[in-house]
């Protein structure tokens, strides 16, 4: 049992964990994920490793609330346990020194970024931060962004903070900058890294994407976490799940992923007095 | 005392070979209660008469650890139902496991005397016969444990091989720990082998004998990734590792289609149900889901249990698609004779080519090619060669896959020193040891898929290595620093 030590609610879907696993705050690495179950009748679903105290054992979890799963997540305070956490799973980011770096987080995805774009600027690379989100309240870590970021720009979809628009939006403007850019760190829903790798692809900037595949083991067991990668098959899990985006296979992906939706959705009703706002419907890509 | 066969051997050949009562076909194509339901105390004795306690008892040749089958049989004969439980478990700790997925057909039985004009003595019905009893009664002793020699072993991985080490090692004074990756213990009895043929309160009973011996079990604990190999000796104080993770990593066939919403590895497939429980959603959260018509790809015990759990989960029509022969198929043969009595339709000699989807994404049917057998090939076994022109498509909505797995590179990766083959596999020596010292290992991650018996073997013979191994230790022959 991982008992849960500390929460902080971020915005009306999304919550920060701290989970108390010794073994893994030692040797997680950005880039890094972990596997857990609920309830003892749960389903295994991964989340970033979003930071970590090696002195205190402990590890940090952001979560949204989008199914089932996510939303009893949500339910729990401190002082419950999840019943089952494994990891650190994936491969960790090859920090590298590219230069200037533009690092975007969509949604969710921004949690998972923020490991990764701290490291990158330890790493002595100018950061450029973008951080996207539907609407202001959904806005997330953008202090923690800005803390590892020489420049952060915020976009929001409806303009009610930040810049409207998408993120590529801006994106576009860096890229068009005469310093531009060296590589791109996106993640976020499917539909915004695709949209951010056909950008990037016509300015032939180097993009590295981490893919949100559906997942049972996260060890390289089951194959259905597996995805098209330069023609090859390649398993999300224990190859990935940081990818070059120009090669990625986007749009069997987002396919893929929605196998199970009419069942999830299903499933979901049941959630419904935990009482997490749903926010927009169940949305396939959101993470 | 000794007991004497009633029976002259002319009389035993004229007992026809009893048989384990089973669930009507009909009726267990639709539920996951065990098909065999093993024989009663009568026709265990009668069927222990049978045999004909050979002067040499060849059957003890053909079984992989063997296991002293005259001297069981003759306890059986008495009566002595726990005496033979415990003749068996010298050599086998698992009896209960044995007898039920045990290929019996090709070992044991398959060179008994009395099989040589007769059918065979019903060994591995008898072996599970007598371990049933003894749950049943609640007979069973736990054996006695030696003083701790305060030494610590790790074992990797909780299949058949794992718990079979960890057993061994634990009855000789050993502080042994299994680590997990999953959140349950089995191995491939746990996420691979159904219920229906392998009930899960036999696995959790046998693995909670195994703790009452001391043996500690982490659970969702991945070596190579939660801690390494190296990790476990310089920082967690354990002074040898026996590495028994399977060959989990399932293989795909690489034909055009297989990303298709609705394709499944066997592997996904069976964990999604046996461990996640996914045909009791919403009960449980996990979902599957499987279309009235099904193609499982494969002839081996893999695509055997995928496809009557395809059956059992509600596919109407159930398909075995399968490139060779019946004969030359891998999995066992009662297997092949239940799927049959179920309904599973068999398409042998049929290669399939390419998977075709409904327009948007989901699988429609699946493009095979017939077949025809031409000379053997490396395996022994007659090549199929495909017949130009017979493509055809069988409409399905659900294709699994079932055609292999290989070793899961994680240890092999994170383990500087180990040497591995081109396919993967852990390289060993006669007694399970690695290119590393104080590593042993065994079962599928050194041979590839092979079998229960097998996997239990290794871990037995890697028990005995690592206990002369830090015997060796401890009387101060400290071996040559390790790597
Ligand atoms: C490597 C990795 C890291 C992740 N890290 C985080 C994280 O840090 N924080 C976080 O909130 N989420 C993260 N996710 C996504 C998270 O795993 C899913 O949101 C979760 O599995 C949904 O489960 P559920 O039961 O709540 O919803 P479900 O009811 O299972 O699904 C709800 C909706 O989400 C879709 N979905 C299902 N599985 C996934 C998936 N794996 N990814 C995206 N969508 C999915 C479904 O198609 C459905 O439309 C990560 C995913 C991956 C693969
Ligand atoms: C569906 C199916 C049906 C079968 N039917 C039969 C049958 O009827 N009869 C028969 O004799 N054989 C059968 N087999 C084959 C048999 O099950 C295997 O040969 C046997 O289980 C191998 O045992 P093992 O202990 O080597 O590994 P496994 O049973 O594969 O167990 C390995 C364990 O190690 C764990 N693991 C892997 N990597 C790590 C890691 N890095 N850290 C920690 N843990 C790890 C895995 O999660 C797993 O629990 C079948 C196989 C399958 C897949
Ligand atoms: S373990 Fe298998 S081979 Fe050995 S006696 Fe039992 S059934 Fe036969
Ligand atoms: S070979 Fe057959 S008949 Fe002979 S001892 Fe073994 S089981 Fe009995
Ligand atoms: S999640 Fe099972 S192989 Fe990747």
């Amino acid at each position: 049992m991982f008992p849960i030590i500390d929460k902080e609610i971020l915005s009306s879907t999304v919550s920060k964990f701290i989970v108390k696993a010794p073994f893994i705050a030692r040797k997680r690495k950005p880039g890094n994920f972990v596997i857990i179950r609920v309830s003892e009748t749960g389903e295994r679903i991964p989340l970033t490793i979003v930071d970590g105290d090696t002195a205190a054992g402990t590890i940090t979890l952001i979560v949204q609330g989008v199914g089932k799963t996510t939303k009893l997540l949500l339910s729990k305070d401190v002082g419950d346990e999840i019943v089952d956490l494994v990891g650190p799973l994936g491969n960790p980011t090859p920090i590298e020194r590219h230069g200037k770096v533009a690092c975007i987080g969509g949604g969710v995805g921004t949690a998972e970024l923020f490991p990764i774009t701290r490291a990158l600027q330890e790493a002595g690379n100018t950061i450029y931060t973008i951080v996207g989100a539907r609407t202001k309240d959904l806005v997330i870590l953008e202090e923690e962004m800005r803390g590892c970021s020489d420049e952060l720009y915020v976009t929001t979809d409806d303009g009610s903070y930040g810049r409207k628009g998408f993120v590529t939006d801006q994106l576009k403007e860096l890229l068009d900058r005469p310093q531009g850019v060296d590589a791109v760190y996106a993640i976020g829903p499917l539909p915004m890294m695709k949209a951010v790798s056909l950008l990037t692809k016509k300015y032939d900037v180097k993009t590295i994407v981490s893919l949100n595949t559906i997942m049972v083991d996260g060890t390289g067991m089951c194959g259905g976490c597996r995805v098209t990668v330069n023609k090859e098959m390649k398993f999300a899990c224990v190859d990935g799940p940081e990818f070059d985006a120009h090669t990625v296979d986007f749009d069997e992906l987002m396919m893929r992923n929605r196998t199970y939706v009419d069942m999830e959705k299903a499933a979901d009703h049941d959630c419904r007095r935990l009482n997490v706002e749903l926010q927009g419907g169940v949305n396939n890509e959101v993470r | 005392m000794k007991y004497v066969n009633p029976r002259k051997p002319s009389e035993r050949m004229k007992i026809p070979r009893q048989h384990a009562l089973e669930q009507d076909a009909e009726e267990r194509s639709k539920n996951f209660m065990e098909v065999s339901m093993g024989m009663t105390e009568d026709s265990a004795v009668i069927e222990a008469t049978r045999c004909l306690e050979c002067a040499n008892p060849v059957c003890v040749e053909g079984c992989p650890v063997n296991i002293d089958i005259r001297g069981f049989i003759q306890l059986i004969m008495q009566e002595d139902y726990v005496g033979a439980a415990n003749k068996i478990r010298e050599a086998n700790y698992l009896p209960s496991i044995c007898g039920r997925v045990c290929p019996q057909e090709s070992q044991c039985e398959s060179v008994c005397t009395l099989g040589k004009k007769h059918p065979s003595v019903a060994i591995g019905k008898l072996e599970r016969f007598v371990a049933d009893y003894e749950i049943k009664h609640n007979l069973f002793v736990a054996p006695t444990i030696s003083a701790s020699l305060h030494q610590k072993a790790a074992v990797v991985g909780s299949g058949p091989a794992g718990l079979t080490c960890a057993a061994e090692l634990a009855k000789r004074g050993y502080h042994v720990t299994i680590f997990e990756a999953l959140h349950a213990v089995g191995g491939v009895l746990r996420y691979g082998i159904p219920e229906f043929r392998l009930p899960r309160y036999i696995l959790d009973l046998e693995t909670e004998r195994i703790k009452a011996l001391g043996v500690e079990i982490a659970t969702n604990f991945v070596i190579g990734r939660t801690a390494t190999i190296d990790e476990l000796f310089d920082e967690m104080g354990f002074s040898a590792v026996f590495v028994a993770t399977g060959a989990g990593t399932p293989i795909f066939m690489g034909i055009p289609g297989e990303n298709y919403s609705g394709v499944y590895s066997a592997n996904e497939f069976l964990t999604r149900i046996n461990l996640m429980k996914a045909h009791q959603f919403p009960e449980f959260d996990t979902p599957i889901k499987v279309g009235k018509s099904v193609a499982v790809i494969g002839g081996g015990n893999t695509a055997m249990d995928a496809v009557r759990t395809a059956k059992r989960i509600g596919a109407k029509k159930a398909y075995l698609v399968y490139r060779r022969s019946k004969e030359e198929m891998p999995a066992r043969e009662e297997e092949i004779h239940h799927a049959e009595e179920e309904g599973i339709i068999f398409m042998l000699l049929t290669n399939p080519i390419r998977i075709i989807d409904d327009g948007n994404n989901w699988v429609k049917g699946i493009e095979c090619q017939k077949m025809t057998l031409g000379e053997p090939d490396e395996s022994g076994r007659r090549k199929p060669i495909p017949i130009p022109g017979s493509e055809y498509v069988i409409p399905v909505q659900t294709v699994i896959e079932a055609i292999g797995q290989r070793p899961n590179p994680i240890i092999q990766s994170t383990t500087p020193g180990l040497e591995t083959t081109k396919r993967g596999t852990v390289t060993i020596g006669k007694m399970q040891e690695t290119s590393r010292e104080g590593v042993f290992a065994g079962g599928d991650v050194t041979r590839g898929g092979a079998t229960v018996i097998l996997a239990m073997r290794d871990g037995k013979i890697a028990a005995d290595a690592i206990h002369t191994y830090l015997s060796s230790k401890r009387n101060g022959h400290s071996p040559a620093a390790k790597a």
